[in-house]
C-alpha cells in the first residue's frame, strides 16, 4: 500500500535550517490501523503532510499504491490527493459557509461527479456517520464531534484507499473521541487503511500498530493487540 | 466551458460573504459613477461648444466691404468700398477647391405680407451653395437652386417662425408672398439651429435681388466656407491670403483695416477646438486615473479575500481540487463582482446625469451623457479590469500551499 524509503526533511529556519525527518523507512499493507506517535516536534506531523501529498519531502521515495510520488505538478498532486487520500483534521476544517452534505460532497465535485450524484453519495456517507438529520446544518451549528464526522463523511466520500488522520481526536472530550475511534475502528474493519497521528496513549491503543518517532527517527515499530472501543465504553 | 457547478459555488461564496462582496463592489461601482459622471460633463460641456457654433459651418468665412481709411494709388480716403459680382468670382476662380461653399449676398428690409397676415422681415438674396454655409434644414419644398439663379425667378424661401407667422392658417408652399408689393412663389420652408433670427428670415435667388432692387450686380456680402480638410493654421492662412488679395483687387492700402473686413472662424473654431481638446484629456485623465483606482481598489480586496480564504482553498486543495479550479474561482468571482458593480455604478451616474440635466444646463453642460459606445467599451473595461484585478491574487491563490493553510494557529 505504502512504501516510504531514507525519507528526509527539513525546515529553513532564519539562516540554518532544522532537520525534521532523519531518514524514515515505513512500510504499511493494505487494511492496516497505524498509529504514529511522538512528541511535538519528533516529526510526525510532517511526515503525514508528506504522506498526504501536502508536502514534499527533500529526499528518499515515497511510493503509494505502486505509484513512485515524486516531482508532482500541482495538477497531478490534485488528482492524487482526490484519488487515493482522505483527510481528517484536528480542527476539522470544514468549509463554514457550506452546509454538511456540500461539505462532503466536495471531493466529489473535485472527482467531476454530477450535482445529483454527489448528493445522493454525499446523503449515503452522511447517513454512514449517523448525520442524515443534520444535512443541511451548517457546520457552526454541529458539535465538536459531529463536525468531525461530517469530516470522516467527507474524506470517505472520494472513497480513497487511504486514510490520513492528524489528531482527528485532538479537540473533542473523551467519550467523543472514543466515538469517533469507535467509528474508524469500524471503517478499519471494512478494509480501509489508516494513519492517525496522536500523542494520546489510548488513541494509540485503540490501532493495531504503533510508530514512534523521535527527533525524526522511528524509535520503535510494533504490532499491537488492538483495543476494542466498544468494550471500553 | 459552461460549468453551471463551479458558477454555482461562485454564487454561493458571493451570497454567503455579502459583506465582503458588497465592499469590493462598492469601490467599482463608485469609480464607474464617477468616470461616468465626469464623461457625461465633458460631454455637455463640448455640446455646448457645439451648440455655440450651430448656427453656420464651423468652416466659415465672410467677408464684407466698409470704408477705406487710408489714401492708396491716388485714391483718398473715406471711399466706400463695394463689392461686385467679379469678386465673387474671382474668389472662385482664383482659390478653387481651396473654397467649399460659396454664397454672395445682398440684404434688404421688406414688408412681407400674405393675405391679412403682415410682417417687416430681412429678405436675402442668396446661392444655392447658401444651404450649406448657413446649415438650414429643408422642412417642406426645395432650396434655391441654380435654375431660379440663371431665370432670375422670382421665388422665395420662409424660415420656419415665418411661415407660422403668416401661414398660421394654410400651407406656405405653393402661395405667393408679397415683399414690399412685389408677389414672390414660395417654394420652401426651411429650419435653422442658430436660434429665432435666423428662422425670421426670407431667402430668394440673388439674380432676382439684384435685377429687381438696383439692376446692378452690387453685393453686400460674401459668405464661404473653406475646405474641411485643411487645418486650423492653413485655414487662417488661406483668410490671410483672400484678405490680401481682394486688397490688392480693389486698390486698398495694406494696412487698412477697414475697407475690407475678412471674419475666419477658424480663429475661434482653434481656440474652442484646443479648448475642448485640453478638457477631453484632463477628463480622460481623470476618468482613467479614477478607474485605476477601482481596479487597485477590487484587487486589494481581492487579495485581502485570498487571504481570508487561505484555509478554505487549502481544504479545497486537500481535497483535490487543481490549481486551474482555484484560480477560475477567483478570478470569475473578481470578474463577476466588478462587472455587475461596475454596472450598477455606471447606472446610477446614467441616472444623476439624468436627474441633473436641466439643473446643469446653468452652468453651461448641455445635454450630458453616456454614448452607447461607451457604455459598452466600459463594461468591456470592466470585465478586463476584473480580470487583472482578480489575476494576481487568484494566481496567488492557487499557489498556496495546502499545509500552511491547515496548520493549527
Amino acid at each position: 500500500m505504502l512504501k516510504i524509503e531514507e525519507m528526509h526533511k527539513s525546515y529553513p529556519i532564519g539562516n540554518s535550517s532544522l532537520h525534521v525527518l532523519k531518514g524514515i523507512n515505513l512500510s504499511v499493507e493494505n487494511g492496516e490501523m497505524v498509529a504514529i506517535m511522538g512528541s511535538s516536534g519528533s516529526g510526525k506531523s510532517t511526515l503525514l503532510n508528506i504522506i498526504g501529498m501536502l508536502d514534499e519531502a527533500d529526499s528518499g521515495n515515497y511510493i503509494l499504491d505502486g505509484l513512485p510520488i515524486k516531482n508532482l505538478t500541482e495538477k497531478k498532486a490534485a488528482v492524487y490527493r482526490n484519488k487515493f487520500l482522505g483527510f481528517i483534521f484536528q480542527s476539522f476544517n470544514l468549509i463554514n459557509y457550506k452546509n454538511a452534505l456540500e461539505n462532503v460532497s466536495l471531493p466529489l465535485y473535485y472527482q467531476g461527479l454530477k450535482r445529483k450524484e454527489r448528493q445522493t453519495k454525499g446523503m449515503f456517507f452522511l447517513e454512514k456517520v449517523g448525520l442524515t438529520d443534520w444535512a443541511h446544518h451548517l457546520p457552526s451549528e454541529l458539535s465538536g464531534g459531529q463536525k468531525q464526522r461530517v469530516a470522516i463523511a467527507r474524506a470517505l466520500a472520494a472513497n480513497p484507499k487511504l486514510l490520513l488522520a492528524d489528531e482527528p481526536t485532538g479537540a473533542l472530550d473523551t467519550t467523543t473521541s472514543y466515538e469517533i475511534m469507535e467509528f474508524i475502528q469500524q471503517l478499519n474493519d471494512e478494509g480501509k487503511t489508516i494513519l492517525i497521528v496522536t500523542h494520546e496513549e489510548d488513541i494509540a491503543d485503540m490501532c493495531k500498530r504503533i510508530v514512534r518517532l523521535k527527533d525524526g527517527i522511528i524509535m520503535e515499530d510494533k504490532f499491537v493487540k488492538q483495543v476494542r472501543v466498544k468494550q471500553n465504553v | 466551458m459552461f460549468d453551471i457547478d463551479l458558477w454555482r459555488e461562485i454564487f454561493q461564496s458571493i451570497n454567503k460573504n455579502r459583506t465582503r462582496s458588497l465592499l469590493s463592489g462598492f469601490t467599482v461601482a463608485f469609480a464607474i459613477l464617477l468616470f461616468a459622471i465626469l464623461f457625461g460633463v465633458a460631454n455637455g460641456l463640448n455640446n455646448t461648444f457645439a451648440e455655440a457654433f450651430k448656427d453656420d459651418a464651423i468652416n466659415n468665412i465672410v467677408i464684407w466691404p466698409g470704408q477705406t481709411t487710408k489714401a492708396y494709388k491716388g485714391l483718398q480716403s473715406g471711399r466706400q468700398i463695394q463689392l461686385k459680382n467679379e469678386d465673387y468670382k474671382f474668389i472662385k476662380e482664383e482659390f478653387g477647391d481651396k473654397v467649399q461653399f460659396i454664397t454672395s449676398r445682398v440684404m434688404k428690409n421688406v414688408t412681407a405680407s400674405f393675405r391679412n397676415e403682415k410682417g417687416n422681415y430681412t429678405v436675402r438674396a442668396i446661392f444655392p451653395d447658401n444651404l450649406y454655409i448657413e446649415q438650414n434644414k429643408m422642412l417642406e419644398g426645395r432650396y434655391i437652386n441654380q435654375l431660379d439663379i440663371d431665370n432670375h425667378t422670382r421665388v422665395v424661401i420662409i424660415g420656419r417662425l415665418v411661415d407660422e407667422k403668416l401661414f398660421s392658417k394654410t400651407k406656405a408652399v405653393g402661395k405667393y408672398l408679397s415683399l414690399s408689393g412685389i408677389q414672390y412663389k414660395v417654394v420652401g420652408v426651411y429650419s435653422d439651429d442658430g436660434g429665432d433670427d435666423e428662422e425670421n428670415m426670407l431667402y430668394i435667388p440673388l439674380s432676382t435681388a439684384q435685377s429687381i432692387y438696383g439692376n446692378n450686380d452690387f453685393i453686400d456680402m460674401i459668405y464661404m466656407t473653406y475646405n474641411p480638410n485643411m487645418n486650423y493654421d492653413q485655414a487662417l492662412t488661406f483668410g490671410n491670403l483672400i484678405t490680401k488679395k481682394l486688397k490688392e483687387r480693389l486698390s486698398i492700402a495694406k494696412n487698412d483695416q477697414r475697407a475690407i473686413r475678412v471674419q475666419n472662424n477658424a480663429e475661434g473654431a482653434k481656440a474652442v477646438n484646443l479648448m475642448s481638446f485640453g478638457l477631453g484629456m484632463i477628463i480622460i485623465v481623470i476618468g482613467f486615473g479614477t478607474l485605476i483606482a477601482g481596479i487597485v481598489g477590487i484587487s486589494n480586496i481581492m487579495i485581502f479575500i485570498v487571504k481570508e480564504r487561505t484555509k478554505e482553498i487549502g481544504i479545497r486543495k486537500a481535497l483535490g481540487a487543481s490549481p486551474k479550479s482555484i484560480v477560475s474561482i477567483i478570478l470569475i468571482e473578481s470578474v463577476l463582482i466588478t462587472a455587475i458593480a461596475g454596472y450598477v455604478g455606471l447606472l446610477v451616474g446614467v441616472g444623476v446625469l439624468e436627474l441633473a440635466t436641466p439643473m446643469l444646463a446653468d452652468y453651461f453642460i448641455k445635454d450630458p451623457g453616456v454614448s452607447n459606445t461607451l457604455v459598452v467599451g466600459a463594461t468591456i473595461t470592466l470585465v478586463l479590469a476584473g480580470t487583472i484585478a482578480g489575476y494576481v491574487p487568484a494566481k496567488k491563490a492557487s499557489k498556496i500551499k495546502p499545509i500552511i493553510a491547515l496548520r493549527n494557529d
